[in-house]
């Protein structure tokens, strides 16, 4: 027998689906996918989530969201969707070597964080290169970091960092940030915190010694390049939709977000729903998420009527 | 049952260990340590002590052995085998992703 409706993915709108669907008694099944929780797990406190007004940790919030939705019936997977088929219903969505049937699909694979797709950087991430700063400033105290990017987040990780680091330098394509009017001037007060601009990280140094000791750096505009010593690297260079797995199934915009019809959830494909990140390019909050995930779970439920 | 191995039992408990160790080097403001946290509990569980131990450290307040080890990044998990590093992993990770990466261990 079909599963009524799988939810591909853990972050607020997956949850938000999860509990709106089960409380519709469709026993939704739900894959947690590589990063249980989402997003919001790589942060500290929450502040803008309405209903906590001390504020959150992101990691309790999901916590909270998960413990609801099993609380109504939820089946939960712990495990990543590596492949789906919406060519005929049943749809078919593949983990591993399980195929599970359902007869609607929620979408909810939220964003990645860009990397900078260097290979010293993938042979270092945990030694030295770091997709968290939340997680791993503490291990910079007394050290010196770069931070690429020039958006809210690349402010937003710059002065976090300074807590722990002696020096925090943001690295940046550009002559100038596109970050927030606020957000650039706090970090631009920090006494801790310096600008590279105009340069580019071509590679990162260290591989050899199992460990980051520099990074080489690019002028964007002569050209010329040069080493610089540094004992971290954190790139907050924006989010990519994770739409991956659904290239050539499903309608997706240049950018790679899920296309969904205007005021709705529906994607190209009938009783295939996306919710959050995945189809947001616009808002990307967790409450935005989570109301389209509630969304989603009421027009599939209107679907298998 | 799961340990918790500290900068004062790591030599005993874990280098001199004579069966492999796992170790999940973790803090309580981590996100992604949190998630990981029900699945170690888990396998150490599921898993014989006879075979696989299993515990985690918090870098917090051990932050010698995890300086020692060049922990610079977490959830970030060690296992030992003869006061050796013999297999390491990074960030959130399936718990059947972690049992493939334990099965030379635990066969
Ligand atoms: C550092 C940081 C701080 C933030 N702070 C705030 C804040 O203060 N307030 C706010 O409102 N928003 C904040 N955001 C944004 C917010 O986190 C996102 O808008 C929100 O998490 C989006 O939710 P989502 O459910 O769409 O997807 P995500 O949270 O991105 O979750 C995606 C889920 O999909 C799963 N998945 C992916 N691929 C697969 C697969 N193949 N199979 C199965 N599952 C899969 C992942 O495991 C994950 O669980 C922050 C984001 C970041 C990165």
């Amino acid at each position: 027998m079909p599963h009524n409706l799988i939810i591909i993915g853990s972050g607020p709108a997956g949850w938000t689906a999860a509990i709106y669907a089960a409380r519709a008694e469709l026993k939704p099944v739900l894959f947690e996918g590589p990063e249980p929780g989402g997003q919001l797990m790589t942060t500290t406190e929450v502040e803008n989530f309405p209903g906590f007004p001390k504020g959150i940790l992101g990691s309790e919030l999901m916590a909270n969201m998960r413990e609801q939705a099993k609380r109504f019936g939820t089946e939960i997977i712990s495990d990543n969707v590596t492949a789906v088929d919406f060519s005929a219903r049943p749809f078919k969505v593949t983990a591993g070597t399980n195929v599970h049937e359902a007869n609607s699909v929620i979408i909810s694979t939220g964003a990645t964080a860009r990397r900078l797709g260097l290979e010293s950087e993938k042979a270092l991430y945990g030694k030295g290169v770091s997709a968290c700063a939340t997680c791993d400033g503490f291990f910079f105290k007394g050290k010196q970091v770069i931070v690429v990017g020039g958006g809210d987040a690349a402010m937003e990780e710059a002065c976090f960092l300074t807590r722990f680091a002696d020096k925090v330098t943001i690295v940046h394509r550009r002559a100038e940030f596109k970050a927030s009017k606020i957000m650039q001037e706090r970090a631009l007060a920090n006494p801790k915190i310096q600008v590279i601009w105009n340069s580019a990280v071509e590679e990162i140094l260290g591989v050899d010694i199992g460990h980051v000791t520099g990074v080489k750096l690019k002028d964007t505009v002569t050209g010329e390049t040069r080493d610089m010593a540094i004992d971290g690297v954190f790139a907050a260079i924006g989010h990519e939709p994770t739409t991956a797995l659904f290239k050539n199934i499903l309608d997706l915009d240049e950018k790679g977000y899920i296309k969904t019809a205007p005021d709705s959830t529906c994607t190209s494909i009938q009783g295939v729903f996306a919710a959050g990140d995945v189809q947001d390019a616009k808002y990307r909050q967790a409450i935005s998420a989570a109301g389209s995930g509630c969304m989603a779970a009421i027009e599939a439920e209107r679907f298998l009527a | 049952m799961e340990h918790e191995f500290t900068d004062q039992n790591f030599q005993n408990e874990v280098l001199k260990s004579k069966v492999p160790v796992l170790v999940d080097f973790w803090a309580p403001w981590c996100g992604p340590c949190r998630s990981m946290a029900p699945i170690i509990e888990e396998l150490a569980n599921e898993i014989g002590e006879d075979k696989l131990k299993i515990g985690k450290c918090n870098v917090d307040e051990n932050s010698a052995v995890a300086g020692q080890f060049n922990v610079m990044s977490i959830p970030t998990f060690l296992v030992f085998q003869n006061g050796k590093v013999v297999e390491q992993f990074v960030g959130s990770v399936q718990k059947v992703a972690v049992k493939d990466k334990l099965a030379r261990f635990i066969s």
